[in-house]
């Protein structure tokens, strides 16, 4: 067993610094990695780009981020519920690249699994598509689109091991797989640590050799952004 | 005429036994409510998740459970989760049978503009670009026309595009339309609505053949 825990949200930071991409899995404020986020909010690193679904909200989730400007760039498929954001949008000190969902998450998956560029029809006849290479396959138009390149992929999974094996719960599964091994090193923040030999290799969602630094996340706030329920 | 309730309960006779249906947000999302008894269908949320129930009962929300619109979801008998590279992988692969999103405006070439308003609204695409370049049978669910009452059938949209030549079907407050090469074809009025009310509604080029049958909801 090759041993990837880390003994805090600090030491699996390591090397974060000014400048660098990150890619940070969750939807909306489901599945993201609270603790490390708040690292590094206290890092106060700046001019970060961050490849995420979505921004957050004001005051929390990647909003703490931005709230601190310490975000350069947001590439993201949607970014509504969150007024600072559009408030750093508008007004040109936050860079925006907005991607499809589906292509989001396809280079990420590329990145993971070594595949430089790959075709997809999202976006073809759009500004999405604007300078990009287009192509046609049966009769279809697809849009060429590269994979992602990224210094650090943090993700969120509900239990992991200390041979950085991850079980996922739920939605907040969504990107938080195909960002495990897309970067040049990937943290995993759990809320369950167990030894080696506890998870079932059967239920293994994401196989250790896709994470370099796991660690038990400090507590999990999990707010919800709709709550909608019905009555009995 | 309709409303909302009333595009949804017609939208959901569009759904088949044996669909994977993906549903959008806003009147998309009441479809589900409508689904006849009988008629045994999945709802995939791009978030992660096929087999989507109703909201949850107070008290049991699961912060880790949720849809697309980021709102408490259940899941019933048969439900699964994955990921996001794998949700788009059952949407671009064509295996979701039939998506129903909510548009600003569509043209009568079936173009689509839903996530842009330059200058205004810059929220993102989400999923949507995805979806409407993907799925082989796409119907949107909108008002006829907007706020300002002008129409949202258009020859050509205004706003960036979403996706081209994808739009198959519509179902507005006044009437249910096809997308054809030609033009908008008129095929259902809303119940007391009349197709002269429906031609004054659209700007886009309208078929209109023959007598066209009131709405059975």
């Amino acid at each position: 067993m090759i041993n990837k825990r880390v003994a805090s949200v600090a030491e699996a930071l390591q090397g974060a610094r000014d400048g660098m991409t990150f890619m940070l899995g969750g939807f909306g404020l489901c599945g993201i990695p609270e603790n490390s986020i708040a690292e590094l909010v206290r890092l106060g690193i700046r001019d970060l780009t961050c490849i995420s679904n979505n921004a957050g909200v004001d005051d929390f989730g990647l909003g703490l981020l931005l709230q601190k400007h310490q975000i350069k760039k947001m590439i993201s498929s949607y970014v509504g519920e969150n007024d600072e954001f559009e408030r750093q949008m508008l007004s040109g000190e936050l860079e925006v690249e907005l991607t499809p969902q589906g292509t989001l998450a396809e280079k990420c998956r590329a990145a993971q699994a070594g595949i430089p560029a790959f075709f997809t029809p999202a976006g073809y006849g759009t500004e999405v598509a604007e300078g990009k290479e287009t192509r046609e396959f049966n009769g279809k138009m697809y849009v060429m689109e590269e994979a992602f390149r990224a210094d650090f992929s943090i993700v969120k999974a509900w239990k992991g091991d200390e041979a950085g094996n991850l079980i996922f719960k739920g939605t907040a599964r969504n990107f938080n797989p195909c960002m495990c091994g897309a970067a040049k090193i990937t943290v995993a923040e759990v809320e369950e640590l167990v030894p080696a030999g506890e998870l079932d290799p059967n239920q293994v969602h994401i196989p250790g050799i896709y994470v370099q630094r796991i660690f038990q996340g400090k507590r999990y706030e999990k707010r919800i952004e709709q709550r909608t329920v019905r009555k009995r | 005429m309709l409303d909302k309730n009333g595009i949804a309960k017609r939208i959901a006779r569009e759904v088949k036994n044996g669909y994977y249906v993906n549903l959008g947000i806003g009147i998309p999302t009441l479809v589900a409510n409508f689904v006849p008894e009988g008629v045994d269908v999945e709802f995939q949320s791009e978030n992660g998740v096929l087999g989507m129930g109703p909201f949850p009962y107070e008290g049991e929300e699961d912060a880790d459970l949720i849809n697309a619109g980021k709102q408490t979801v259940t899941t019933l008998p048969g439900a699964s989760f994955f990921d996001s590279a794998t949700s788009f992988g059952m949407i671009r692969g064509q295996h979701v049978h039939l998506t129903i999103l909510g548009a600003m405006e569509v043209a009568d070439n079936g173009d689509i503009a839903n996530w842009k308003i330059p200058g205004k609204m810059v929220k993102g695409m989400g999923g949507a670009m995805d979806l409407v370049a993907s799925a082989d049978n796409i119907i949107v669910a909108m008002m006829h026309t907007n706020k300002a009452g002008q129409s949202k059938l258009l020859k050509k949209c205004t706003l960036p595009l979403t996706g081209v030549n994808c739009v198959k079907k519509i179902v507005t407050n006044l009437a249910v339309l096809e997308v054809t090469g030609q033009g908008f074809k008129l095929l259902e009025r809303a119940p007391g609505v009349s197709v002269e009310e429906i031609k004054g509604a659209t700007e886009g080029r309208l078929i209109v053949e023959g007598d066209i049958p009131e709405m059975q909801l």
